[in-house]
C-alpha cells in the first residue's frame, strides 16, 4: 500500500426540517458569484435552489454539482414520513430535465465551488435558522492508487503492442507537446 | 442604468387586452421612493375624484417596493393600491411573501391594471414574456387552488401567484388578495381585481437587480443581520410575548393567549372575557396548534418566521400568519380548533381576517335582536359554529342576506335600517376595526386611529412602546440602547410617562409630544411601504433593525439616489401628503378621523380637539384636515394645490 496524504473535505450538512423556505441563500449565492461580487442578485443564478412546495411541506435545498448531458432513463419518488418527493428534488446536476443550475440567458451550467476564498460557503453564513451548517473535516486519502492504475494501464498496452512500439508512441507525443 | 428599480411599469389594458411595458421617470423615484408614494403619484394622476371604484377607469395597482429583490432583508412586500369599494378613499393593502421580488426579477417594479375584461382571465409574466390567459376553469376555484391550478398548467412550479377567491369574483367589499403565504386583505382590493376580471396574476422572473454600491450595501444588509440575531437572543423585557421581539406577532408560535383573548373583544366586537384564560383551555389549544401546524415559515429574504402551514383535519393545508389565528375563534365565541378551520375555508374564498368574521358576527348579534329574522335568513342554522360557516357562504357567494353583508356593517347597516347601524359599532371610515374596546383614552392612540390613511391601528403604531412601563427603573434601561429614536427627546417622553399620577395618559404625553410620537411612527410606516420593507423588522416592533439612522443609507448605496434623514423624512412626508389629497379630493374631511364612538370609555373631547388641531397644524393642515396651498408648493406637490384651488377645496388667497 503506499502512503497517505490529509485532505479537507468541506460539506454543508442540510436539515430539511429546519429550512423556513426564505430562500436568502439563493439570494447570497447569487449576489457573491456576481461580478463585480454583490453588484448583482437573481436567485435563477443561484448555484443552490430549494426545492419547495409549501402546501406539501416540501423544503429542500440542494448544491448544484456536475453538469449531465442527458436526463435519467426513468425517475424514482421517494417517501419519508409520509411525504412524496421526486428524486431530482435531491439531485445536484445541472440537467435537461430541469432549470436549475443553468445560467438564465446561456444555459451554461452552474456548479457549487463553496465560496471560494471564504472562510464558509455564504448560504450558509446567511441561514440562521441553521438548515444549512458548514462541517470541514480532515481525511486520510491514499495518494498510491492513481500511479499503480497508470502502470497497470501501461503494463497492458506493451503486453498488447510490444515495448518499442508503445515507446515510440510516447516519444512521438512528448515531442509534440 | 437603474438601481434597485427595474425602472419599467407593465400597463395592461384590460378591456383592449393590450399589454405595453413603460420606461417610469427616475425623478419620481427621487421625489417618491417607490411602493406607494409612486403608486399615490398614478393615482393622483390618473383616477379623478369621479371614477367611481367598480369603474374601468379605475386603477389597479400592483407595485414591488423599491429595494425589493435586493439583498436588504425582509424586503420583500407588493404594496397594492386602488379605489376601494367599501371605504371609497385609497386603499394601500400590502402583502410580504414572494411576488414583488418575483416581479422585479421578472424586469418590473408595478402591474398596472386598468379598464375591465368581460370574462374572467388570468396574467402570465414570465421575463419579457407576458399573457393574458383564459381563466374560465378556475371560476368559483379557492385563491390558494387556483395557484396551484395555474402552477400545474403552465409547468412551472417557480410561478409566484397573487390570486383572488369566490369573495373577489362576487366583489365582495372585503375581499382580499391571496399569495399562499400571505395576502393583501384590507380596503376590498380583491373585490376591485374580480371587477376587473382578473382570477390571478401569475409571475416568474430570471432577471439580476443591481445595486449601486455593492459593498457599501453588503456591509449594511450584515449589520442588520447581526443586530437580528442580538435583538432575538434579548427579547424586550417587561413587555408582552409578542412585543418582546422582532418580525409580525409571533401568533404562530405563541400558545399562551391569556392576553388576546382577556383583553380583545369577543363576538361583534362586544363582550370582554376577563377570566377566559385557564390551564383546561391553554392545553387545549395547545393541542390544536401543535396538531395542525407543520412548520413555521418565511417570507422571501427573511430569517424570521411569522407565518406557518396549518392543516386542519379533513381541511386542505393553507398557510397563516398573525392574528388571524384568533379573528374567528373570537367572533364565534369559539374554541382555536373552529377558528384555524374556517380560516381554511376563508383563505381560499379570499376574505379579510379583519373584516370577515366582523361582519358575521354582525350578523348573529342582528339576528339575535330580532332586527334580521327567519324571513330574511331563511334556513340559517341553529348552532353557533354552523352559523358562521352559513354566513361565510352566503356572503362570498352574495346570496340573500349575504348580498347585504358583503358590502361591510357600514354598508349593511345602512341598507338593513331598523337600528341595525347602532351595531355597526366598530368601524372608521366604513371600515372593520380590531376588536378592541378600552378604559381610558390613549392621546397617542386617538390620533393614529383618527388620522391613520391605512385605516388600520396595526399598519400605523410601532417603534414607540405602547403603555408607560411600571419604573424609572426600567425605563431608564429600556432606553440605554434605544438608538432608534429620531432625537433624544423621545427618551425623555418615555422615561418621564407614568402609569398614574401627574405624567400619566390623556394628559401625557403633552399635545405637542403626541404630535411628535405619531409624526414619527408614521414616517417609518411610510418609508417601509415605499421600500417594501416589512414592518415586522421595522415601523412595527421596539427597537427594530431598521430605522431613520440606517435607511437613507439603504438607498444611497441600493439606488443610486443620494438621501440623507431629512431628505428622506422630506419624501416621506410629500407622499403622506399626496395619499391625503387624494382622500381630500375624494370628500374625506376632518369630520372623518376620528375613532369609532365607543373604543374608549372615558373620552376627553377637548382635548381629542387640540390633538387633532396641533397635528393638522403640523402636517401644514388647515384645521378641516387639508393641506393648505402654502404646505403643498413647499413639498413640490404644486399641482395639487392647482386642483385644490380650481375645485374649491382650498380658496384662492
Amino acid at each position: 500500500m503506499g502512503d497517505t496524504i490529509k485532505k479537507k473535505i468541506k460539506s454543508i450538512k442540510i436539515d430539511v426540517d429546519k429550512c423556513n423556505g426564505c430562500r436568502a441563500c439563493e439570494m447570497i449565492c447569487s449576489a457573491f458569484h456576481a461580478n463585480p461580487k454583490y453588484s448583482s442578485n437573481n436567485p435563477a443564478r443561484s448555484r443552490i435552489r430549494v426545492i419547495w412546495d409549501p402546501l406539501r411541506d416540501i423544503y429542500v435545498p440542494v448544491y448544484a454539482g456536475e453538469y449531465t448531458p442527458a436526463e435519467c432513463a426513468g425517475r424514482d419518488k421517494y417517501v419519508i414520513n409520509g411525504k412524496e418527493y421526486e428524486e431530482c428534488a435531491f439531485c445536484r446536476a445541472s440537467c435537461p430535465s430541469r432549470p436549475e443550475f443553468k445560467e438564465p440567458d446561456s444555459g451554461l451550467p452552474l456548479k457549487c465551488d463553496m465560496c471560494e476564498g471564504e472562510e464558509k460557503p455564504l448560504c450558509v453564513e446567511w441561514c440562521i435558522t441553521d438548515a444549512l451548517t458548514f462541517e470541514e473535516r480532515e481525511e486520510e486519502v491514499e495518494v498510491q492508487p492513481e500511479i499503480e492504475e497508470l502502470e497497470a494501464g501501461l503494463e497492458a498496452l506493451i503486453d498488447k503492442y510490444g515495448l518499442d512500439k508503445t515507446l515510440e508512441t510516447v516519444s512521438r507525443l512528448t515531442s509534440k507537446t | 442604468m437603474r438601481y434597485a428599480e427595474t425602472g419599467v411599469y407593465l400597463e395592461i389594458d384590460l378591456s383592449r387586452g393590450n399589454i405595453e411595458k413603460v420606461q417610469s421617470d427616475p425623478k419620481d423615484t427621487e421625489l417618491y421612493l417607490g411602493g406607494l408614494g409612486t403608486n399615490a403619484k398614478i393615482l393622483w394622476e390618473r383616477v379623478p375624484p369621479e371614477v367611481e371604484p367598480f369603474s374601468p377607469d379605475n386603477l389597479l395597482i400592483f407595485s414591488a417596493g423599491l429595494l425589493c429583490g435586493t439583498p436588504a432583508i425582509g424586503c420583500n412586500r407588493t404594496i397594492v393600491s386602488t379605489i376601494s369599494p367599501q371605504t371609497r378613499l385609497m386603499a394601500f393593502s400590502m402583502m410580504g411573501g414572494f411576488w414583488a421580488p418575483e416581479l422585479k426579477f421578472a424586469g418590473y417594479d408595478k402591474v398596472i391594471l386598468r379598464g375591465k375584461s368581460s370574462n374572467l382571465v388570468y396574467i402570465h409574466i414570465h421575463d419579457d414574456k407576458v399573457e393574458i390567459r383564459d381563466a374560465a376553469h378556475l371560476k368559483g376555484k379557492g385563491a390558494i387552488e387556483t395557484a396551484d391550478l395555474i402552477r400545474k398548467e403552465l409547468k412551472d412550479p417557480k410561478l409566484q401567484v397573487a390570486a383572488i377567491g369566490t369573495a373577489g369574483e362576487n366583489r365582495v367589499f372585503f375581499a382580499s388578495i391571496e399569495q399562499g403565504r400571505s395576502s393583501a386583505s384590507r380596503g376590498g382590493i380583491g373585490a376591485v381585481m374580480g371587477d376587473k376580471g382578473v382570477k390571478a396574476i401569475a409571475v416568474r422572473g430570471t432577471k439580476d437587480i443591481y445595486v449601486a454600491r455593492p459593498a457599501e450595501f453588503l456591509k449594511l444588509c450584515q449589520e442588520v443581520m447581526a443586530y437580528i440575531q442580538w435583538r432575538e437572543a434579548h427579547p424586550i423585557p417587561g413587555v408582552m410575548p409578542i412585543l418582546a421581539g422582532l418580525g409580525s406577532p409571533q401568533e404562530m408560535k405563541v400558545h399562551d393567549e391569556k392576553w388576546h383573548t382577556e383583553n380583545f373583544m369577543w363576538g361583534n366586537s362586544r363582550v370582554r372575557r376577563k377570566d377566559f384564560w385557564n390551564e383546561e383551555i391553554a392545553k387545549k389549544w395547545m393541542e390544536t396548534l401543535e396538531s395542525m401546524r407543520t412548520r413555521l415559515i418565511s417570507c422571501y429574504n427573511c430569517p424570521m418566521k411569522c407565518g406557518a402551514t396549518i392543516t386542519p383535519p379533513g381541511h386542505s393545508t393553507y398557510m397563516m400568519k398573525c392574528f388571524s389565528k384568533l379573528t374567528y375563534t373570537m367572533a364565534a365565541f369559539s374554541d382555536l380548533e373552529f377558528g384555524l378551520k374556517i380560516a381554511q375555508i376563508a383563505t381560499e374564498h379570499g376574505v379579510d381576517g379583519f373584516s370577515a368574521p366582523q361582519v358575521m358576527a354582525f350578523a348573529v348579534e342582528l339576528y339575535e335582536n330580532g332586527i334580521l329574522t327567519d324571513e330574511d335568513m331563511p334556513g340559517f342554522p341553529q348552532g353557533n359554529e354552523e352559523r358562521f360557516y352559513w354566513l361565510l357562504e352566503k356572503i362570498v357567494h352574495r346570496e340573500g342576506i349575504g348580498d347585504v353583508l358583503a358590502d361591510g356593517t357600514y354598508w349593511a347597516a345602512q341598507k338593513i335600517g331598523k337600528g341595525a347601524e347602532a351595531y355597526a359599532h366598530n368601524t372608521i371610515k366604513k371600515h372593520e376595526q380590531l376588536p378592541l374596546k378600552l378604559s381610558m383614552l390613549n392621546p397617542i392612540y386617538f390620533l393614529m386611529y383618527s388620522t391613520g390613511e391605512k385605516i388600520n391601528i396595526t399598519q400605523i403604531e410601532g417603534q414607540f412602546p405602547q403603555a408607560p412601563f411600571p419604573t424609572r427603573e426600567a425605563r431608564e434601561e429600556f432606553v440605554k440602547d434605544w438608538f432608534q429614536v429620531p432625537h433624544e427627546r423621545f427618551k425623555q417622553y418615555f422615561l418621564d410617562w407614568e402609569p398614574r399620577g401627574e405624567k400619566s395618559m390623556p394628559f401625557y404625553p403633552t399635545v405637542e409630544m403626541c404630535c411628535d410620537i405619531v409624526d414619527w411612527q408614521e414616517r417609518m410606516h411610510y418609508i417601509d411601504d415605499a421600500l417594501g420593507m416589512c414592518a415586522g423588522l421595522s415601523s412595527f416592533p421596539l427597537k427594530p433593525p431598521y430605522h431613520i439612522h440606517n435607511y437613507p443609507k439603504f438607498i444611497s448605496a441600493g439606488a443610486g439616489i443620494e438621501m440623507d434623514e431629512e431628505t428622506l423624512t422630506e419624501a416621506t412626508k410629500r407622499y403622506r401628503t399626496l395619499v391625503r389629497a387624494i382622500n381630500i379630493r375624494r370628500g374625506m374631511r376632518r369630520a372623518d378621523d376620528k375613532p369609532p364612538e365607543n373604543h374608549w370609555k372615558k373620552r376627553f373631547p377637548e382635548l381629542e380637539k387640540q390633538l387633532l388641531d396641533a397635528y393638522y397644524q403640523m402636517k401644514g393642515w388647515n384645521l378641516d384636515g387639508i393641506p393648505t396651498v402654502e404646505t403643498l408648493k413647499k413639498l413640490g406637490l404644486d399641482y395639487v394645490a392647482k386642483d385644490f384651488l380650481e375645485r374649491g377645496i382650498l380658496e384662492g388667497a
